[in-house]
């Protein structure tokens, strides 16, 4: 089974554009990616620029309308995630749990869903490939 | 912390921490089943321990103390036997790798070491059956009772395997280190053929078997994975796990909704998984960059990914599909790699070129009563217009295979080609 590890920076919501990690922080972050490659569970992943360089296209009223970041109302944002595959959701809080986060980081822990999941009659490419 | 969940966090720290367990304590007593055992004492010692104080904060190196510890018992009573010196100098061994601080350098030596299990769960000293129930519980992490679901056999078979096969290394006094020289391909090839073996019982599971069964796929990337790291300049490594990115990305397009097989070119391609294609495209040029000609892994890998690049059938490379059955069938000759050879030549050059492919084969004892052989044959003269041999050669095959759902298909197109051929003749005739 595969599990998004979404990680969730503290203070994200309102960093400035362009803002990076600190390099220790980095080299800590490459050790543990490293860790979970030696594992093979890991699929992949990314890390991403704060919301500041990003935008959201909502659709209030069914038409889609285009907002530039930050976005004030955001206080928790995604900066990056880690895509495994494991055994069980216990072994994914594991691997979680060994993150050297910082204190004022969350991880967030999502089962990515499988066609298995869905029933028989699900139409194929529903959007979840 | 209740029991369940603690048993549960303990069974994940389990996986990831026992076969870097077992593999520093192999090292440290040059048995895997005395090795196995200390690992098993630790693990019963967090079950009694975790549950209250919580899981550790470096679990591994918990494991690893405890562990290290019930050594030192165990060889200062042997000591007191008969043991000679050369198991006290196990001891000091012990004593010293006991030490706090100890574990941070040893990291390094740690992936050598779960090679070395790799490679000696993997012995052929072994039988397959065998090597494949080590390995899965060795590297893999699962427990005899999963190795038995997923296998379907029970689990006292299991057990007595495993224990047989520790018994079998000890005896044959098998050494804890790299296989060197020409004995290192051979020993290779073994690791590779039980990854395969064992991604294959999980790709031949069915919608209804235990979940177990299919995670075998799993279970054999995982493990394929950590010898890729291990292993980076053995290109064969990447070759397999690249074919095996590339089949589990077909997981779930090549079994219809009644159970039934769907082939690679009527497979929904939307259901393929683009990552784990993009991971196996990745493996693949690894092992090509590494230069050399391809081991067979590889080339199947190769092949595979013509396919998975394709986005529609039509889109797929046969002219490439076909040199790289070429050089397949020189790597590892087989009378089923030439009848795939000579399917991507009927694709690549038309149905006649493909044709005189498949008649090279007829003589082929090995494929006498092979029904993919009419199979193959009939589809290729269906495609030249010559309907009522063709209907002829999916009878056969029909009879051939003890499939029903396959027999039936055949069956269908016997109809269809005859149908075509008596067509035709009426058309030319009027």
């Amino acid at each position: 089974m595969r599990f998004m590890l979404l990680m969730i920076p503290g203070g994200y919501g309102d960093a400035p554009p362009g803002t990076m990690p600190d390099a220790a922080a980095v080299a800590e972050m490459m050790v543990y990616n490293e860790a979970l490659g030696k594992a093979g569970v890991l699929l992949a992943l990314d890390g991403l620029h704060p919301p500041s360089m990003g935008a959201r296209v909502t659709f209030a009223g069914g038409k889609a309308a285009i907002t530039d970041g930050p976005f004030s109302e955001a206080k928790e944002v995604v900066g990056g995630y880690w895509m495994v595959q494991v055994h069980s959701r216990e072994e994914a809080l594991e691997w979680a749990a060994r993150c050297p986060a910082g204190e004022h980081d969350t991880i967030e822990v999502r089962q990515v869903m499988e066609f298995s999941d869905f029933p028989a009659d699900v139409p194929s490419g529903g959007g979840i490939a | 912390m209740s029991e369940n969940v603690a048993g549960r966090a303990i069974d994940a720290v389990w996986r990831i921490e026992s076969p870097r367990l077992i593999a520093g304590l192999t090292r440290l007593t040059r048995d895997v089943g005395v090795a196995e055992d200390l690992a098993q004492d630790a693990l019963v010692a967090a079950l009694e321990q975790w549950p209250a104080s919580g899981v550790p904060a470096n679990p591994g190196a918990w494991l690893m103390t405890i562990a290290k510890r019930r050594a030192i018992d165990r060889f200062r009573r042997e000591d007191l036997g008969e043991r000679k010196r050369d198991e006290f100098g196990r001891v000091e061994l012990a004593r010293q790798e006991a030490a706090p601080g100890f574990d941070a350098s040893l990291d390094d030596d740690i992936g050598d070491d779960l090679l070395r299990l790799v490679f000696i769960a993997c012995h052929p000293v072994l039988s397959r059956q065998a090597r494949v129930a080590l390995t899965l519980r060795l590297i893999g992490g699962l427990t005899t009772a999963e190795i038995a679901r997923a296998f379907l056999a029970s689990e006292a078979t299991i057990a007595q395997r495993i224990v047989r096969a520790k018994r079998t290394l000890t005896e044959a006094r098998v050494p804890f280190e790299m296989p060197r020289g020409a004995d290192r391909a051979v020993r290779l090839g073994s690791v590779l053929e039980v990854l395969y073996l064992i991604f294959n019982e999980g790709y031949c599971a069915t919608a209804g078997d235990d979940w177990l069964r299919p995670s075998l796929c799993e279970d054999a990337l995982r493990m394929g994975r950590i010898v890729a790291t291990l292993m980076p300049g053995e290109a064969e490594v990447h070759g397999l796990v690249a074919l095996l990115e590339i089949q589990a990305s077909r997981v779930h397009a090549r079994i219809g909704q009644n159970g039934e097989p769907i082939l690679l070119l009527d497979q929904d391609r939307s259901r393929w998984n683009r990552l784990l294609i993009r991971r196996g495209l990745e493996a693949l040029d690894r092992a090509e960059r590494l230069g050399g000609p391809l081991g067979p892994y590889a080339l199947q890998a190769a092949i595979a990914a013509c396919h998975a690049r394709a986005i529609v059938p039509e889109d797929t490379d046969w002219v490439r599909i076909a040199a790289l059955y070429d050089a397949l069938l020189q790597a590892m000759p087989s009378p089923v790699v030439a009848l795939n050879r000579a399917v991507a030549v009927g694709f690549a050059y038309g149905p006649a070129a493909g044709l005189e492919a498949v008649e090279e084969l007829r003589s082929e004892k090995s494929l006498e009563g092979y029904y993919l052989l009419a199979s193959v044959r009939g589809d290729l003269l269906a495609r030249l217009g010559r309907g009522a041999e063709a209907a002829f050669e999916f009878r056969r095959a029909a009879a051939a295979t003890a499939n029903l759902r396959e027999r039936t298909l055949l069956l269908d197109r016997a109809r269809a080609a005859g149908d075509v051929d008596s067509a035709a003749r009426r058309s030319t005739s009027s």
